[in-house]
């Protein structure tokens, strides 16, 4: 009968990756921590975890917005210079107010970051620009907004108050205030993405926009969302971003856009959207830490993690690619018998 | 009988000017299946996107329950209880099947908390009322386009539609599916659903319709029970004229062997196909789909990589490695499915026609456009494309205008061998007889034609022989003479229902 699902239990190991990305990652990062811990035993210590994490938590927080945006089909290349450029004017105004609490830094940071997310939005909704070049156009104007708020000068450690540079360091929950913030913020996306009707209509939206439509979804108004989203978290990290390197300079940020569509593709989110997770963006978040963190510690040059990087994107683009004709040569054949 | 659900008298649309609709009557009473019938272009489609909401009507008076309303768009024809099935289901493939089914109004709790629990318990109970054996947290990408329908169905119960409209629901179905279908729309019809049913396979309609509604050029030509009603009687009510003969076949002689392949096979798709291919003759190649006919023609035209077997051209052993290669030999291939393999839909008809032999046309590296348009424009006029020139861009093109711009395409490249995979699925009667006709005409000049179709009707009605696939092998061989639908399906279905 052609109208049930064959129940044959024949589990490749493909439909197991094509299933859940994140066992494959989990594996992957496992194998590599046994490899690096052999040629390195300092990498196994609790303090080097504790680097690994501190260094991937904004990472995981850009790459979860950045992962809503592709879901929709959409990208936010603007991301790293939305951080540089709040980082850069949150830094400013915390340095002429010594005595101002962190929180109202970061609500500041927040607010900015939400009106540079709504100017994405607003030109890709209205507009009807496509996202990779609206964003890529914004990309260069906040970047350029932040040489001119700053006239090319920077902030450095000695004018932070010291209040804002516990904002991101500070233990007082064991864990480093940074990494209590990202976990935070994952488990918010978590429910937000799998129990509120916005979430869902995330997926809908990039799953088949015509579709979503026809069902009554706001289009439009949830693409308007994601960017926006982007931008408050945006606005979160770069507050973080200044408090964590006790600076703000012009080139804070540059280039992270990549680093944060690395971490949504290896976790396996689809480029072309519809689907993603917030367990395997942490999980390609962690991986990406490992990496840079191993090289590090056996010695390889700087320039190898990039290369690594990007082998890692390609890898994890191959296999899904692979995954994806298995799973189509298989249904066919489920079809044909 | 109860009264009317539905009921829609002198409905007008125009489009620019152009008259779609003029004076169409249509009702519909809650538990009957009502067939639209019309060739393309007959104001179907309009008067369905009329009802969904998609267009408003220009005149006319709309009653639903008696009580006169206006659907100004999609989501106030949904909210009324009218939903509708497409020939490709629009679902979300990457969310589950419960969430394909309440997407956009899932249930929640206090807190607006997604209730996934009461999600899965309210999808399975649709499903097993459909009597659809479906885990309802199965991805939709991993569904079948008949499962992927009763998705939809399903949707459509899912919010208590009182009119569903069924938009050639089978033309990509298998023969089980489409009976699997037809047995869910008698549920429903039981239930006091009214069905709205559309379909281009006359057969369909005697099976499974109450009454049959026929539309002509924007205009309404009658409405009938589907009892008083027959095949002939129904062609002529949509084309307006006898049609002599549908399937214009012209005995020729058959000449001397064109393809000869034996004992073909392809690693999972097909194995051992021998059969031979003669000049003057059309070889039809019957079977569900599925069966490996596509997957045949795919690898005698060199697309798909063959693991055993050869291939003879003229008597000529060969080897085709490629497409390109294929052409040089004198074949020709039509695929199925020519939105996507057919043609370059942005592109110009005559750009479309001309492809695959720019090189003729190129000397010393530039294109000479006279003549590649003088050749587009032979091709085109013995196809009859209508069209306003041949700058159109071929998406802009009805269905069966966009098949014949296929045809003209590799008929251009002059084939001696020419394989057509169903030729004229989803294109309206008319067209259908008139590449009908010039298939016999090719033959009867000399080409061999390999034709692969679902539709019974054609096969017997145009081959001269055919040949019968199940699950990758030939399974009958008739001639002409001694085929009947009934051999036919046995040879291709045994196997399933022996299973």
């Amino acid at each position: 009968m052609t109208t049930q699902p064959s129940t044959a239990p024949r589990q490749s190991i493909f439909l197991i990756l094509a299933r859940s990305r994140e066992i494959g990652i989990s594996i992957f990062i496992v194998l590599l921590i046994i490899l690096v811990s052999l040629r390195s035993p300092n990498f196994l210590s609790l303090e080097n975890f504790r680097d690994i994490l501190l260094n991937i938590s904004i990472l995981a927080i850009v790459a979860l917005a950045q992962t809503m945006v592709i879901i929709t089909r959409g990208i936010d290349l603007s991301v790293g210079s939305m951080i540089g450029l709040v980082a850069m004017m949150v830094s400013f105004v915390v340095v002429e107010h010594q005595t101002m609490s962190p929180w109202l830094a970061l609500l500041l940071g927040m607010a900015i970051g939400c009106m540079l997310g709504c100017f994405n939005g607003f030109i890709i909704t209205v507009g009807g620009v496509p996202p990779i070049i609206a964003t890529l156009g914004t990309l260069s104007i906040y970047r350029g907004t932040v040489f001119l708020y700053s006239q090319g000068t920077w902030v450095n450690a000695f004018e932070m108050p010291q209040s804002f540079k516990l904002l991101a360091k500070g233990t007082p929950l064991g864990l480093p205030n940074l990494v209590i913030f990202a976990l935070v913020i994952a488990a918010i996306i978590y429910y937000f993405l799998n129990y509120t009707r916005p979430g869902r209509d995330i997926y809908a939206v990039g799953s088949n926009p015509d579709a979503a439509q026809v069902a009554g979804i706001r289009v439009q108004r949830i693409i308007f969302m994601v960017y926006v989203i982007s931008g408050v978290l945006c606005g979160l990290a770069g507050v973080l971003w200044a408090s964590r390197f006790e600076a703000a300079q012009t080139n804070t940020a540059l280039g992270f856009e990549l680093q944060t569509v690395a971490a949504s593709v290896v976790g396996g989110v689809n480029i072309f959207g519809g689907s993603g997770t917030v367990s395997g963006v942490l999980l390609g978040a962690l991986l990406l830490g490992i990496i840079n963190n191993a090289l590090t510690l056996v010695r390889i040059s700087p320039f190898w993690q990039l290369a690594a990087q990007g082998a890692l994107i390609l890898l994890a683009v191959i296999v899904d690619s692979v995954i994806l004709r298995r799973l189509q040569r298989t249904l066919t054949v489920r079809k044909t018998a | 009988m109860a009264d009317h659900i539905l009921s829609m008298s002198n409905i007008s649309k125009n489009f620019a000017g152009v008259h779609a609709l003029r004076g169409v009557s249509f009702d519909l009473y809650p538990g009957e299946v009502h067939a639209l019938l019309g060739e393309n272009g007959a104001g179907k489609s309009t008067l369905i996107k009329i009802i969904t909401g998609v267009h408003q009507p220009d005149g006319g008076e709309i009653t639903l329950n008696g009580r006169q309303i206006q659907l100004a768009n999609p989501l106030e024809s949904r909210r009324l209880g009218i939903a509708a099935i497409y020939q490709e289901p629009s679902l979300f493939p990457d969310l589950d099947i419960a969430e394909n089914i309440f997407v956009g109004r899932q249930p929640t709790r206090a807190g607006g908390q997604v209730a996934w629990s009461d999600m899965y318990r309210e999808a399975s109970k649709l499903l097993d009322s459909l009597g659809v054996h479906l885990e309802p947290k199965t991805k939709a990408r991993h569904l079948s386009v008949a499962q992927q329908q009763m998705v939809e169905i399903a949707r459509a119960l899912s919010v208590q539609a009182k009119i569903l409209i069924m938009d050639e629901p089978t033309s990509s179905l298998t023969l089980a599916e489409v009976d699997d279908l037809f047995r869910i729309v008698r549920q429903l019809r039981q239930a006091g659903t009214a069905i709205v049913f559309i379909s281009h396979r006359l057969e369909e309609l005697f099976e499974l319709a109450d009454r049959v509604t026929v539309l002509r050029d924007g205009a309404y030509v009658d409405t009938k029970l589907i009892a008083d009603v027959t095949t002939e009687s129904l062609i002529q009510m949509m084309v307006g004229r006898q049609l002599a003969d549908l399937f214009p076949k012209l005995a020729v002689e058959a000449g001397e062997v064109a393809l000869q392949v034996e004992g073909l096979s392809r690693d999972g798709a097909f194995q051992d196909v021998s059969f031979e291919l003669h000049r003057g003759e059309i070889l039809g190649m019957a079977g569900l789909v599925g069966a490996g006919r596509t997957d045949v023609a795919r690898a005698i035209f060199g697309v798909d990589a063959v693991s055993g077997g050869t291939i003879k051209i003229n008597g000529q052993p060969v080897t085709i490695t490629g497409p390109q290669k294929a052409m040089q030999l004198g074949l020709a291939y039509v695929p199925e499915d020519r939105q996507h393999h057919g043609l370059i839909l942005p592109m110009r008809i005559s750009d479309n026609i001309t492809l695959p032999i720019l090189s003729e046309f190129a000397k010393q590296g530039w294109l000479n456009t006279d003549q590649e348009q003088q050749s587009a424009a032979v091709s085109a006029t013995q196809m009859e494309v209508k069209a306003a020139g041949l700058w159109q861009r071929v998406r802009e093109l009805s269905g069966g205008n966009q098949q014949k711009v296929v045809l003209a395409k590799w008929l251009a490249t002059k084939p001696r061998i020419l394989i057509l995979d169903e030729p004229t699925r989803g294109i309206d009667v008319g067209t259908k007889a008139a590449v009908h006709g010039l298939m016999s005409e090719l033959a009867a000049q000399g080409m061999a034609i390999l034709m692969i179709s679902s539709e019974l009707p054609e096969i017997l009605g145009m081959s001269d022989r055919i040949l019968v696939m199940r699950e990758g092998r030939l399974t009958g061989h008739f001639s002409r003479a001694e085929a009947t639908q009934e051999k036919i399906m046995l040879a291709a279905t045994q196997a399933v229902e022996q299973v």
